[in-house]
């Protein structure tokens, strides 16, 4: 059976404006894929009666890594847990990326906060050589440039130019893409990063693209039906689920019409 | 002591438990069943069915409130042939008590509906005349008395196992319309269904819900469930199934004082997968430290 985690917050700082990294000890090993999210329980508000779904940075034995930003008072709690707290999580949920043995080489696309869970997927796939096109707003926003360059080839970029290359991720991709050479793209960001992502691989339909998509969440294990997205099926499209059905799709299915 | 009779009966009908996962939060339970044998459940009313698939709204669907939520889900779910044919015989493989909730664009759709699923191997038909996030149907129906009359009228000539009728408290009075659902040969009324609401982005000027409104449910919504399931177990003499905002084993008792049979738990479930089961317990180790050797003694025992 299944069962939510009581995990321990190790340690809980600030890595970038509004954006934190919160290491947690689960008791036990998790058994991760890439991609994959804990359902984590509002500390200390028994108002916030629902769960926030936040993605997994890094997973090694039972220690956890999130890297979360704070948008609202719901992660506003999070970051004020300290070292000792405890997180009830569930997890790990979701369908993560799948990385096929015929993978050699490639390319990750960032935004924001979304480009956290991709340093697990590239960690846990050192026999691919990655490379990563990763955007944030403004250079006061971009983390982890460290640890990503240990595990791929990286390109930043801001809106502002702040830091690291003016304009957008998926521009770099576009042109890197040109070049040739890429199995697959793996993808992760807001929505106008993934409508932009969906221009780009129209020109390059071979290359398969997986991108994980972010919804409003209830229940987190694809019961309550509220985080839906629209995927394709032959003719027709159906509303599938992003906790359970996702977190990451094929980004040829998915509709992004409205 | 001994352990606590737990059992209840509704319309003939005879659960283990007062606790009966809510439509709507529960699916056809395979997802909790991951988490906890379902059969520790009273009962299960499945996700809200129609005559064909429905896709529902678009998202986003839910909204977090004070001590709430809002959802405008908008009865996605694979159909009725797809539940009898998929979803039933898995469901039945468990010892629970199978409620089919039931919803239509017409009453003609709500009858044929009742027909085909109480033909089928389910123990109730919950009759869902509430849900706020349908066009056509739904609150619609139960809103005003007469309508309420008609539509549970119509089911009830179709319906050959016992028939439970959902009530909205968007309602003026709900006493009208549990009284017009027993009228109409309703074997029990459920309430509360959802509150219409609203929640609004003020920075962005725009609804949280892609459908501007949805129903309000969780925490938030349980005094007004309170009042209406009082109210309607004082105005029918039909069993009235409780629920809005059930979040812990209090929560569920409070209902039954006020005159439940049973309760139904729903946000509850989306806030922790092991809500019911943590529910049940609560409730017998109340029993227990209350000397109370029958749940059933509890019920309508509020003195006012």
């Amino acid at each position: 059976m299944e069962k939510s985690i009581q995990a321990r917050v190790v340690s809980n700082r600030a890595i970038a404006r509004g954006i934190y990294e919160m290491e947690l000890e689960c008791g036990q090993a998790l058994d991760v894929t890439p991609g994959q999210f804990l359902h984590i329980a509002v500390p200390g508000d028994g108002s916030r009666i629902l769960r926030r779904p936040i993605s997994i940075c890094r997973a090694q034995g039972s220690g956890i890594t999130l890297l979360y930003q704070v948008v609202g008072e719901g992660t506003h709690r999070f970051s004020c847990a300290v070292s000792g707290d405890m997180l009830d999580c569930l997890g790990p949920l979701g369908n993560g990326f799948s990385v096929g043995a015929q993978v050699k080489r490639a390319a990750a696309l960032g935004g924001g906060i979304g480009t956290a869970p991709l340093y697990q997927l590239m960690a846990a796939n050192p026999q691919v050589e990655f490379d990563l096109f990763a955007g944030s707003r403004s250079g006061d926003l971009l983390y982890y440039m460290e640890e990503f360059a240990q595990v791929a080839h990286t390109h930043w970029y801001t809106d502002d130019g702040s830091a690291g290359e003016k304009g957008f991720a998926a521009q770099g991709l576009a042109q890197a893409l040109q070049a040739g050479g890429y199995d697959a793209v793996y993808a992760c960001g807001p929505m106008p990063m993934v409508r932009a992502l969906a221009q780009v691989m129209k020109a390059h339909p071979q290359t398969p693209c997986q991108v994980s998509l972010e919804e409003r969440m209830g229940c987190g294990v694809g019961a309550c039906l509220v985080c839906t997205c629209k995927i394709k099926q032959g003719d027709a499209w159906h509303h599938k689920r992003v906790c359970a059905d996702g977190p990451v799709f094929p980004i040829s299915e998915v509709m992004l019409d409205e | 002591m001994n352990k606590p009779d737990m059992k209840v009966v509704i319309a003939g009908v005879e659960f283990k438990n007062p606790v009966i996962a809510a439509s709507g939060t529960f699916g056809f339970g395979r997802e909790y069943d991951r988490f906890y044998d379902i059969s520790a459940l009273g009962g299960i009313s499945v996700k809200g069915l129609t005559s064909e698939p429905r896709e529902g709204n678009a998202s986003p669907r839910i909204a977090e409130t004070p001590s709430g939520m809002l959802n405008s889900v908008g009865l996605q779910n694979p159909g009725i042939d797809a539940f009898l044919a998929g979803e039933l015989p898995e469901l039945r493989k468990k010892n629970v008590v199978i409620l089919a909730n039931a919803a239509g664009r017409t009453i003609e759709e709500y009858a044929a509906m009742t027909a085909r699923l109480s033909a089928a191997d389910v123990d109730m038909v919950e009759l869902n005349i509430s849900c706020p996030n349908v066009k056509q149907g739904g609150v619609a129906f139960g809103s005003l008395p007469e309508s309420v009359f008609d539509v549970v009228s119509a089911a009830r000539k179709t319906c050959a196992k016992p028939l439970m009728v959902k009530l909205s408290p968007n309602t003026a009075d709900i006493t009208k319309t549990a009284q017009a659902a027993e009228r109409a040969g309703a074997d029990a009324v459920s309430l509360i269904n959802t509150l219409t609401g609203m929640a609004v982005d003020l920075e962005k000027r725009r609804p949280l819900l892609a459908n501007v409104t949805g129903g309000l449910s969780g925490p938030a919504v349980k005094p007004v469930a309170l009042r209406m399931v009082y109210q309607a177990a004082t105005a029918v003499k039909i069993p009235v199934v409780g629920m809005g905002g059930i979040m812990t084993a209090r929560d569920a008792l409070e209902f039954m004082v006020c005159g439940a049979r049973a309760v139904m738990v729903g946000t509850a479930n989306i806030a922790d997968p092991m809500a019911c089961p943590k529910i049940i317990a609560g409730m017998e180790n109340y029993c227990r430290e209350h000397a109370i050797s029958d749940i059933n003694t509890l019920v309508g025992t509020l003195q006012v």
